[in-house]
């Protein structure tokens, strides 16, 4: 990404109210030109009422939005270089595909030799050609997508608004859907703003992701520094699972800080600096598969490492997760199956007592 | 096996099958058991006096009673004869006075199915888009007139536009007016009367056409750079249409034989069929021509429904 960019949508201290409910809480956000970026969060987080301020359904109570330079605030939806795609896909049950995909167009005052092309085209890309004589109702869920998706991308929008774009399609037709809709924009180089509640699906599709609760940003960032880096414990366990031991600083070293966790009387050492005074009340977040489930014991004991009774076992083909008792704390531990248990030494069972180890940039450490 | 079976009863299993057999047929055919109901009520209560006013159209009159000829007559040497007389149809279409008087009904359901409709259509879009409480009060607003008689609230603008009536009063006490405006007994009045009376049969079906609508498909529209108005008819319009013919049929069939109406506010000067029939019935006693004006009257309002029914089921075929 360009640093100089300029953003192509900018949100300046937006919140919205519904009476006495906040649904966005003063929040600012950058997108920039060809980004894929996601609203990720549970429901009632205030993603879809954001959303929907960008498409011009709703005008935020206080703030401003800019797309591409031009502020939005009494911009009607007609008036909007933004086009939506929308959860249940709204197409219009009493035309056929055609006349759906034609009719922004219309509105738009184009010839007709001109609309007949471009939708042709549309088409053609979403490979529906054969389908465009048809009523929506005689369509498939997937077929029927793939018609909003098209009519929202034959007016050529400056950004298309996704709103649970995938969450009405199985699980197996979602994943090929995903990776279609990553190549369209890639190809279109339209800037797609996608809301979600399913963090896989952010995590693949997105180039950055905002996670939302409660009306704010809780942290914004590539999929790949929300996964490492989380910020607090809530973004920590709203994406992929954690371990989150609760410890206190006793060491704050220039190169590294060590926490000491009463709870399952470990001493975990990190291996960079920080910026939070000694002595205060941290947490420290472990990914389940940055753990390494041994009946051996490692060879350096004093840190970042735990001793525990297996208490369950799940085998899920390419990995097993592990479920271990230290003291009064169950840790999840995934690890991949990468040897055929007849090759290499016996296989973990049921209450063996087991070694949990960990690399010292593994732990993340949280003040929240 | 043989033997088995002789050692069986004849009347126990008689009785075995029959309590068996009704206790099947009631769980086979319960729903079917369940639509006889109103089959039948349909039968006897509606089905058989059509049938009868049929018969009595095709009749002649005569000073008797029934004021009307038998269907079926003895002549001579047990030999039955059938008698069916068209004369009575021929007779409406020859005087102008019921052509003209059809014609006139017709216009007037019109015309006044088209106005409460445009009352109607703005009536049932605000109600439901208003927050639940206030809907439910307005839909009770709707529905409340029901709770008075009918009859009573007729009388009661007969009094609101009779030339001494509280309009022209109030129109005279304010100035506006030096001569009282006649009202009463006119085309105006049976509009006022009929559009009055028939509103909530528009505004209901269409409620309730409007409450299963996809406000989403609004804002779609207006995303895809559509101005409300474009949005009302590309989208609202062809979305609720099914609703606007269930209100104009219910709107236009009872209005255009409507009697107390046209009787009450309209006087001797509008011509309504449904005055027509009175007349002929009680005035006139000619039973057959009454019935004959029923019939075509029928006739004319049920023929455009089944074309109606015939293209629309074609449409929704395609």
């Amino acid at each position: 990404m360009d640093p100089d960019a300029e953003p192509f949508i900018k949100v300046q201290s937006v919140s919205k109210f519904f009476g006495d409910f906040t649904a966005v809480d003063s929040v600012d956000l950058e997108i920039y030109k060809g980004e894929l970026f996601s609203l990720l969060g549970g429901s009632g987080c205030g993603k879809t009422t954001l959303l929907r301020m960008l498409a011009g359904f709703e005008n935020p109570s206080t703030g401003n939005i800019f797309i591409d330079g031009v502020n939005m605030n009494d911009v009607p939806p007609y008036e909007r270089p933004v086009n939506m795609m929308f959860q249940s896909y709204a197409l219009f049950p009493h035309m056929t595909v055609e006349n759906n995909v034609a009719y922004g167009l219309k509105r738009d005052g184009m010839g007709a030799s001109d609309i007949t092309r471009k939708v042709e085209e549309v088409l053609d890309m979403v490979e529906l050609t054969r389908f465009r004589k048809r009523k929506p109702h005689q369509l498939s869920g997937g077929q029927r997508q793939r018609v909003a998706l098209a009519r929202a991308l034959v007016k050529q929008p400056k950004v298309l608004l996704l709103d649970e774009p995938l969450g009405a399609l199985d699980k197996r037709l979602r994943e090929t859907a995903q990776f279609e809709l990553m190549n369209l924009q890639d190809r279109l180089g339209i800037t797609f703003v996608v809301v979600t509640h399913d963090q896989e699906e952010a995590m693949t599709l997105s180039t950055r992701i905002a996670i939302m609760d409660n009306g704010r940003f809780m942290q914004i960032g590539t999929p790949t520094e929300i996964y490492e880096f989380p910020k607090s414990r809530l973004v920590a366990n709203f994406i992929g699972n954690a371990n989150m031991f609760e410890g206190r600083i006793i060491e704050n070293g220039q190169d590294h800080v060590i926490v000491e966790s009463k709870e399952v009387d470990c001493k975990f050492y990190i291996d960079h600096g920080l910026s939070i005074q000694e002595g205060s009340k941290v947490w420290i977040a472990l990914r389940p598969e940055k753990i390494t489930i041994s009946k051996q014991a490692p060879a350096s004991q004093s840190s970042n490492t735990l001793k525990g009774m297996v208490q369950g076992i799940g085998y899920l083909g390419g990995h097993s997760t592990y479920r271990v008792q230290v003291a009064d704390k169950l840790i999840e531990i995934t690890s991949p199956n990468n040897n055929r248990p007849k090759d290499g030494n016996p296989p973990i069972d049921w209450d063996e007592e087991v070694h949990l180890s960990w690399e010292a940039s593994s732990s993340v450490v949280l003040s929240s | 096996m043989n033997a088995v079976t002789e050692t069986i009863e004849p009347s126990e299993t008689a009785q075995h099958t029959l309590g068996h057999r009704l206790g099947y047929l009631l769980q086979t055919n319960w729903k079917r058991l369940i639509i006889l109901v109103p089959f039948l009520w349909l039968l006897v209560f509606f089905l058989a006096p059509f049938f009868i006013v049929m018969k009595i159209s095709v009749a002649e009159a005569v000073i008797a009673s029934p004021p009307f000829t038998p269907m079926l007559d003895w002549a001579e040497e047990g030999v039955m004869q059938i008698r069916l007389v068209f004369d009575n149809f021929a007779y409406l279409w020859e005087d102008a006075l019921y052509v003209n008087t059809y014609l006139n009904s017709i216009l007037i359901a019109g015309v006044s199915t088209i106005l409460c409709l445009l009352l109607g259509y703005p009536m049932a879009y605000a109600i439901v888009r208003s927050s639940n409480t206030t809907k439910h009060i307005l839909l009770l607003l709707v529905i409340l007139p029901f709770w008075t008689s009918f009859l009573l609230r007729v009388y009661a603008w007969m009094g609101l536009l009779a030339d001494q009536g509280t309009i022209n009063n109030l129109l005279i006490a304010l100035g506006i007016i030096d001569q009282p405006i006649q009202m009463l007994y006119t085309t105006f009045a049976v509009y006022v009367g009929i559009i009055y009376t028939y509103v909530p049969f528009m505004i209901l079906p269409l409620y309730a056409n409007m409450e299963k609508l996809d406000w989403e498909l609004l804002e779609a529209a207006a995303d895809l750079g559509a101005k409300p108005m474009t949005t009302f008819f590309t989208i609202t319009l062809p979305m609720t249409t099914p609703g606007i013919i269930a209100g104009a049929l219910l709107v236009f069939i009872p209005a255009t034989g409507e009697y107390v109406i046209p009787d009450l506010l309209g006087g001797g000067n509008v011509l309504m069929i449904g005055r027509i029939l009175y007349n002929e019935f009680n005035a006139n006693v000619d039973w057959p021509v009454a019935s004959a004006v029923a019939i075509a009257l029928l006739i004319v309002l049920v023929v455009p429904m089944m074309l109606y029914q015939h293209f629309q089921s074609k449409a929704d075929s395609s």
